[in-house]
């Protein structure tokens, strides 16, 4: 396949894919623990382009080297080092981390509910548990892959603050100096918390997105810019390393059907 | 005549570990979410007889069993899952009914817990929990100010001090050593340390010997003053992942989540796979 004659079909996944990747320019030799189909292809492909000394799981107990096709279990690997859950507490709390999680609310001010909502003894709907969400955000820079964007998860209020958000965060002080939320990116476009009081802005918008879809499908005031650009498309050799080889069985149209 | 005597033996079965069990009781379950998770002693103890436990697991199936089974009065734990199917369903329905309490927490934060138990303190201090909801609405997890200069205020992840813990290993001897020899040890030493009571099951027991034998120095996680009692269960994880030995059974997962769609689904999975009698009973009936 030539990437050269596909760039304008460019699907919504891969916008989604080039954006994770993006979230993760810049860090250097920290742990890029992307969590998630979407969020690991933009991982591995920061990791296979601009990123190069990333760190990176093989979603369980050892640090590999890559790039290698999302999806395959039974892979060769190379690897780096044993990562079993202990030493993943160790790197979370030494700050040298960069999280993508997801969620199934999320505020203005980045506060991100994954436990339950409803009651605490007696919740309408139990989700996952607070799993992470507490230690990652308070202890290393975190980002949210939500493929969903709507007003069911863009919320005014979250039920339950399991991710800790700016609001919260500015209001331990010092004890909350480790907090950073870097990125929100969704099926829709990208946001960030780049205002003076960190309220979510809007960042950019994938191809095809209108600025007034966005708002409408945020449940809370979203900081929008006289000027939001458009999300960058891969270039053809980022093409070609999603479609050709981080993502060869297409697993990321599961995840973000393309409209 | 010398005073040498043989070294005591500890192997048990499943039936003395419950009948360690009182009601109310404080339990620990080693493993992660669906994987090298005690089942032959969680399935002995959803059972019995005993009832309001407090259950304190990275849960998996475990947990969901001993819910369905009404064995639990309050969960400590930061998630329920199968891996493989996110939410484990039994847990679902237990916390969906108001059925079961809570102390909810973060993964890291449940370590500190396990290690303040096992270093016979009340707490350990981590940044862990500030700002969310784990400190702001729980009161049973409360903040300390530090007595440094910095005087920081920290979170105090209390000891999660346990009255009976078992984990699963892969091997183990007669006298209570124990070895893993998949890729993670989990935290399964630490809630041996955060108990009064500990029991180990095994897959094989072996002759010590045979420990180092079988695998890395680094293995054999488990010594013999951790352990009260050594259970040989061979299968005793399934239908859990417990690598190298044997993988997730995933289809006879796919069969206990559905057993959690309605109660008629649910008596049908525990006549046969829960009342069929002991771990040598079940294995007859899985065909393991």
């Amino acid at each position: 396949m030539s990437a050269e004659n596909t760039t304008d079909l460019i699907t919504r996944a891969e916008y989604c894919v080039v954006a994770v990747a993006e979230c993760f320019r810049g860090d250097g030799e920290i742990m890029a623990n992307p969590i998630g189909t979407v969020p690991m292809i933009g991982g591995r492909l920061a990791r296979a382009t601009f990123s190069p000394d990333l760190v990176m799981t093989d979603g369980e107990a050892l640090l590999i080297s890559g790039p290698y096709p999302v999806g395959a279990t039974d892979q060769a690997k190379t690897i780096e080092a044993w990562n079993p859950y202990r030493s993943m507490f160790d790197v979370v709390w030494s700050g040298r981390r960069h999280v993508m999680m997801g969620g199934s609310q999320i505020d203005m001010f980045g506060n991100q509910n994954m436990a339950f909502v409803g009651d605490w003894d007696h919740p309408n709907v139990q989700l996952l548990g607070f799993r992470g969400a507490p230690g990652n955000t308070i202890q290393n820079t975190t980002s949210y892959f939500m493929p969903k964007h709507t007003t069911r998860v863009f919320v005014p209020k979250v039920d339950v603050v399991s991710g800790v958000g700016y609001d919260r965060a500015a209001a331990l002080g010092p004890a909350g100096r480790f907090h950073r939320l870097r990125h929100v990116i969704t099926d829709l476009g990208v946001l960030d918390f780049e205002t003076p009081d960190h309220r979510m802005r809007l960042r950019s918008v994938h191809p095809g997105v209108a600025v007034d879809e966005i708002v409408a499908a945020t449940g809370f005031e979203l900081v929008v810019p006289a000027d939001v650009p458009e999300s960058r498309a891969p270039t053809p050799d980022e093409l070609a390393l999603i479609r050709e080889v981080i993502d060869p069985h297409n697993l990321r149209d599961q995840e973000v059907p393309n409209p | 005549m010398s005073e040498a005597s043989s070294p005591a033996s500890k192997i048990v079965t499943e039936a003395d570990v419950v009948a360690e069990l009182r009601d109310g009781m404080t339990i620990g379950i080693g493993g992660w979410g669906s994987r090298r998770k005690p089942m032959s002693v969680v399935r002995a103890i959803a059972q019995s007889d005993v009832k309001d436990l407090t259950v304190v697991s990275y849960a998996g199936p475990d947990l969901g069993l001993l819910c369905a089974t009404g064995k639990v009065a309050k969960a400590v734990y930061a998630f329920c899952s199968l891996d493989s199917i996110a939410l484990e369903p039994h847990f679902r329905t237990a916390r969906q009914a108001g059925a079961i309490s809570t102390l909810e927490m973060d993964e890291g934060m449940f370590l500190l817990g396990l290690q303040a138990a096992a270093w016979r303190v009340p707490f350990l201090p981590t940044r862990v929990g500030l700002g969310s909801d784990l400190v702001a609405r729980q009161s049973e997890i409360r903040t300390v100010t530090s007595p440094y200069d910095d005087g920081e205020e920290l979170v105090a992840a209390p000891a999660l001090t346990l009255d009976l813990a078992v984990v699963h290993m892969h091997r183990g001897d007669k006298r209570g050593n124990g070895q893993y020899l998949n890729v993670d040890p989990y935290f399964d030493d630490l809630f041996l340390q955060a108990a009064e009571k500990r029991f180990m099951s095994v897959e094989r027991i072996v002759e010590t010997d045979e420990l180092a034998a079988g695998g890395p120095i680094q293995s054999l996680k488990i010594p013999r003053l951790l352990t009260d009692g050594v259970i040989e269960a061979p299968f005793g994880a399934h239908f859990t992942e417990c690598v190298p030995d044997y993988p997730r059974d995933e289809q006879f997962q796919k069969a206990y989540a559905a057993s959690a769609k309605s109660p008629e689904a649910w008596a049908e999975w525990k006549a046969k796979y829960l009342d069929c009698g002991d771990h040598a009973e079940y294995r007859k009936v899985v065909g393991l």
